[in-house]
C-alpha cells in the first residue's frame, strides 16, 4: 500500500449560524484517485477550499508528507504542491494556450513579454502530459474536454504538484471525452500525482477511483476501497439510509393508450427528421450522447426555436407552435436542463415564479388577488412536497432539488398534462434526485406525459417506460424498458450514419 | 444555513429615508432660511419634474433596461407644447401634445429595444440626441414660455398644476397632488397587476420569463410607452413650475431621475425594486438641489454633487447584489 502523503484531521469550520466542518478528516496516499463524495452540502467543498487555501480552517491539522503545514492562501497551497481545478472553467477564452497556462506568472524580458520561450515552456509541459495541444491555440477554439486538460496542466505546470483536486470534471464533458480525461488522470496517477476527484456521478466512481471518502453534514463518514463496496452501498453512506425508488421491469403504459403528443418529421438545423408519439401517463426516455439533438428536440416542440418544418399534434389535432406562448397555451411545460438560465428568476419568490405562466389565467380583473396567488402557491408547494421557509422566500435560497421543484410546480399550476423534464437531476444530490425521481413517478400515475431527456442512462433506464435514442439529430433507436439496457442503448447512441 | 440575518435586509431599506432625514436636518442646520414654508416648497416643486421622471423610469430600471433620454424628452415635449400654445393652439391641446411627445418617445424607444433588439443604453443614447435635435430644430432654438399665473388666457396652467389658492391656504402646492397621484397610480401598476409582475419577471431572467408563455416584446414594449407617458407628464410639470423653456437644454436632467430611481433601492441589474423608494429618492435629490442652493453653491456645485450621489448610489446598489449573492450560497 501506499504512503499517506496527506492527512486532515479534526478540522473545523464555522461560518455565521453555520457548523460547516465539525471534525471533518481526510487521508490521501501517493499516487491514488481518491474520490470525496457526499450530498450538496455535505462540506467536499469547503474541506476543499480549506485544503487549497480559499478558506482558513478554525481548528484541526493538515499534515503534507507528515510535517504539520499552515496553508494561508491559494498561492501558499500551490507553492506546496496543491493544486485545484474548479467546476467551473476558469480559462479567458480570447488567450491563448499558453497565455492562460502562465497568466500571472508571465515570461518577461524586462518589460515585453518574452511569448517564443513561454510558448516553448507550455509545449515541453503538454508534451510531458501527452496532450495534442498546440501552445498558441486560442483556447475558445478548443472543445470542453481540451479546455478542462488546459486547466489541468495549468495546475500541474506549478513546480512539483503531488496532489491534484478535480471538482466535478466530468460534468460538461461527453462520453468520450470523458473516457480521454480518465485515460489522462491514469497517466497523472502513474506520474506519482494524486488526485482528489469530486463528483455527483456515482458510475464514475467505479471506473476511476481507488478509493472513496465519504462525507455527510461536514463529518467524516467512512472511507473504502473501491473494489470492495458497490454503488448503492455508498449511496446509502451519503444520505444515511435507503433510498431510490424501484427500477422499472416493464411499462407502466397501456399500449392502446391515448396518444398525447405526435411529433412527425421535425426539422432543424441539429434536428433531422424527426417523429415520435408520447402515451398517456408515460414516461417517455430520450437517450444520447451530448449533442444528439435531444434538447434541440425539446426545445422545437416548446416553440423555444423556430423548427424549418414538421408538424406537432396533440391529442390528434394539429397545433401551430411557433412560440413558447403557443406551447405554453397547448399544455408543454419545458423544465431546461439550464434551471437556473431557462427555467427560473432566483431573484423572485417562490411564489411569483411558480405564478409567472398562470397570471393570464388567475387574474382575469385589473388587479391581480395576491390572497388567492398566495393559496394557490402553498398548494402547489405543498403538493410536490417543496422544502422552503415560505412562499415568498426567494428562489435563489433554495436547494437545487427544491428549485426543480418550483419548476414543475410552475408547470402543474398552468395545468400542464404533457411535461418536458431535460437533464431532470443535473446538478442535484441523490437524496434530492431520488425526490425528483418519485414525484416523476407520481405525475405519471396521475396521467401525466412525461418526455425525459438525460445523460446518465442508469436513470433513464429506471425511469423509462419505452426509451428513444438519438444521435446526430436523427432517432437511431426505440426500446420499451423491458428490452433496454445500458449496451443495446449505447449501440443506438453511436450508430452514426 | 441559508438564512440571511434579517437585520442586514433591514438597514438597506433605512438606508434611503435615514439619508432623507438627516440631509433635512443638515441643510437646516448650516443653510440659509432652508428650514421653512417657502424652502419646503421650494423643494415640492423640485420633486415634481423628477419624481415624473422616475416614476416612469423605474419600470424600465426593474426591467434591467436604461433610459437615457429621459431628461431631454422631457425638455422637448415642454418645448413643443409651448411652442404650439405661441402658435396660437389651445392650451389644453398643447399640454396634450406635450403628453403625447413622451408617449411619442417611448413607443420609439419600446420599439428600437423590445422589437429591433437595440441594446437600451444605445437605444436611449440616440433618442437622447433625437428629441434634444428635434426641439431645438422645430423651436429654431428660440426659448419658448408657458403662460405665467397671472395670464388671463392660460392662467389655469400653473393654478392647476403648481400652486393654487385652495383650502383656504395662499399658494396651496398642486403639484403635490398630482405626485402623489401618479405615485398611488404607478404603485399600483407595480405591485398590483400582470404588468407589475412581468416588469420584475423580465428584469429577474427575461429569457424564463418567455419560456414561461409570456409574450416578452409586448409587455417590454407597454413599459417603455407608460414610461414615455409619465415623462411626458414630467414635461408638463416642468413646463409649470419654471415657465420658460431654453431649447439644448435636458442633457443631464435624467441623472435626476435615474440617481432617485437607484438610491431608492432599484437595481441596476433588474428584478427588484419599489416605488416607495423610488419617491425616497426623488425627495433625497430635491432637498439635495434645494439645500445646496440654500447653502449659496450654484448649479455648477448641483451638478458636482448630483455626480457624487450618482457614484455613491450604483456603489450601494453593488453592495446590495454582493449580499444578495451572498445569500445564495
Amino acid at each position: 500500500m501506499q504512503p499517506v502523503i496527506l492527512r486532515m484531521e479534526g478540522i473545523e469550520k464555522y461560518f455565521p449560524g453555520v457548523h460547516a466542518l465539525d471534525h471533518a478528516q481526510l487521508e490521501v496516499r501517493e499516487g491514488e484517485v481518491l474520490a470525496l463524495v457526499g450530498e450538496n452540502g455535505a462540506g467536499k467543498s469547503t474541506l476543499m477550499k480549506i485544503l487549497t487555501g480559499v478558506y482558513t480552517k478554525d481548528e484541526g491539522s493538515i499534515e503534507l508528507f507528515g510535517e504539520p503545514i499552515d496553508i494561508q492562501s491559494p498561492h501558499d497551497a500551490q507553492k506546496r504542491g496543491i493544486s485545484i481545478v474548479h467546476q467551473e472553467l476558469n480559462l479567458m477564452p480570447d488567450l491563448t494556450v499558453a497565455e492562460n497556462i502562465y497568466i500571472g506568472r508571465e515570461n518577461v524580458r524586462g518589460f515585453f513579454l518574452n511569448q517564443r520561450e513561454q510558448n516553448q515552456a507550455a509545449e515541453e509541459l503538454l508534451q510531458s502530459l501527452h496532450l495534442n495541444i498546440q501552445p498558441r491555440t486560442v483556447v475558445k477554439y478548443l472543445t470542453v474536454a481540451k479546455q478542462q486538460m488546459v486547466e489541468i496542466a495549468k495546475a500541474l505546470s506549478f513546480p512539483n504538484t503531488k496532489i491534484l483536486v478535480l471538482d466535478e470534471p466530468t460534468a460538461a464533458l461527453t462520453d468520450g471525452e470523458i473516457e480521454e480525461l480518465f485515460t489522462f488522470i491514469r497517466r497523472l496517477k502513474a506520474n506519482g500525482v494524486s488526485v482528489i476527484y469530486i463528483s455527483h456521478r456515482m458510475d464514475e466512481l467505479k471506473q476511476i477511483t481507488d478509493r472513496i471518502t465519504v462525507m455527510r453534514d461536514g463529518q467524516f463518514v467512512k472511507s473504502v476501497n473501491t473494489e470492495e463496496v458497490t454503488i448503492d452501498e455508498v449511496v446509502q453512506l451519503m444520505v444515511g439510509r435507503v433510498i431510490y425508488e424501484e427500477p422499472k421491469m416493464q411499462s407502466n403504459v397501456d399500449p392502446g393508450a391515448e396518444v398525447v403528443l405526435e411529433a412527425e418529421h421535425l426539422n432543424s438545423a441539429d434536428v433531422k427528421d424527426v417523429s415520435f408519439q408520447l402515451r398517456k401517463g408515460e414516461i417517455l426516455g430520450f437517450a444520447g450522447l451530448m449533442g444528439a439533438g435531444r434538447t434541440e428536440t425539446a426545445r422545437l416542440i416548446c416553440g423555444a426555436d423556430k423548427r424549418e418544418s414538421g408538424v406537432i399534434r396533440i391529442r390528434g389535432k394539429e397545433v401551430r407552435i411557433n412560440c413558447p406562448r403557443d406551447s405554453v397555451r397547448a399544455g408543454i411545460g419545458y423544465l431546461s436542463e439550464d434551471r437556473k438560465r431557462y427555467g427560473l428568476c432566483l431573484g423572485l419568490s417562490v411564489e411569483d415564479n411558480m405564478v409567472l405562466p398562470s397570471l393570464e389565467r388567475l387574474s382575469t380583473s385589473l388587479f391581480v388577488n395576491d390572497r388567492k396567488l398566495t393559496e394557490v402557491s402553498k398548494e402547489y408547494a405543498a403538493k410536490v412536497r417543496t422544502k422552503t421557509a415560505s412562499v415568498k422566500t426567494a428562489v435563489r435560497n433554495l436547494s437545487g432539488g427544491n428549485q426543480q421543484k418550483v419548476v414543475v410546480s410552475k408547470w402543474l399550476l398552468r395545468n400542464c398534462d404533457i411535461l418536458i423534464f431535460d437533464e431532470p437531476t443535473r446538478g442535484i444530490d441523490v437524496g434530492g434526485k431520488n425526490e425528483i425521481y418519485k414525484l416523476m413517478n407520481e405525475l405519471a400515475d396521475e396521467g401525466k406525459s412525461i418526455i425525459m431527456i438525460s445523460s446518465e442512462l442508469p436513470e433513464l433506464l429506471r425511469m423509462s417506460d419505452r426509451i428513444i435514442v438519438m444521435c446526430e439529430g436523427r432517432i437511431t433507436g426505440e426500446l420499451d424498458i423491458a428490452e433496454a439496457n445500458q449496451e443495446e442503448v449505447m449501440r443506438y447512441a453511436t450508430k452514426r450514419r | 444555513m441559508k438564512k440571511l440575518s434579517g437585520d442586514k435586509i433591514d438597514m438597506n431599506k433605512l438606508l434611503a429615508p435615514a439619508a432623507l432625514i438627516i440631509l433635512y436636518i443638515f441643510f437646516s442646520a448650516f443653510g440659509n432660511n432652508f428650514f421653512s414654508a417657502d424652502t419646503f416648497k421650494n423643494i415640492l416643486e423640485a420633486s415634481y419634474y423628477i419624481g415624473f421622471m422616475a416614476f416612469g423610469v423605474t419600470f424600465i430600471i426593474i426591467t434591467g433596461g436604461i433610459d437615457l433620454s429621459l431628461g431631454t424628452v422631457m425638455m422637448c415635449s415642454a418645448l413643443l407644447g409651448a411652442y404650439t400654445f405661441k402658435q396660437g393652439c389651445p392650451l389644453i391641446l398643447s399640454v396634450l401634445l406635450t403628453i403625447l411627445v413622451g408617449v411619442f418617445f417611448g413607443l420609439l424607444n419600446g420599439l428600437l429595444i423590445a422589437k429591433l433588439k437595440l441594446p437600451p443604453f444605445i437605444a436611449t443614447l440616440g433618442t437622447q440626441m433625437v428629441s434634444q435635435g428635434m426641439g431645438s430644430i422645430i423651436t429654431k432654438v428660440q426659448s419658448q414660455t408657458w403662460p405665467t399665473a397671472t395670464d388671463l388666457t392660460g392662467g389655469w396652467f400653473k393654478r392647476t398644476f403648481i400652486r393654487a389658492n385652495l383650502f383656504g391656504i395662499n399658494g396651496f402646492p398642486v403639484g403635490a397632488l398630482w405626485l402623489l397621484g401618479a405615485f398611488v397610480i404607478a404603485t399600483l401598476i407595480l405591485h398590483k397587476t400582470k404588468f407589475g409582475r412581468y416588469t420584475y419577471a423580465m428584469g429577474s431572467n427575461e429569457e424564463a420569463t418567455r419560456l414561461s408563455g409570456i409574450n416578452v416584446d409586448n409587455w417590454k414594449m407597454g413599459i417603455y410607452i407608460l414610461s414615455g407617458l409619465f415623462i411626458g407628464m414630467a414635461g408638463l410639470m416642468y413646463a409649470a413650475a419654471y415657465t420658460t423653456i431654453t431649447p439644448g437644454t435636458g442633457n443631464g436632467q435624467e441623472m435626476n431621475g435615474i440617481t432617485g430611481v437607484v438610491i431608492g433601492g432599484t437595481s441596476m441589474s433588474g428584478g427588484s425594486g419599489t416605488m416607495v423608494g423610488t419617491l425616497i429618492g426623488v425627495f433625497i435629490m430635491s432637498v439635495l438641489k434645494t439645500g445646496l442652493s440654500s447653502c449659496g453653491l450654484q448649479a455648477p456645485w448641483q451638478t458636482f454633487f448630483t455626480g457624487v450621489v450618482v457614484i455613491l448610489a450604483v456603489l450601494m446598489d453593488i453592495q446590495r447584489t454582493k449580499a444578495a449573492n451572498r445569500a445564495k450560497k
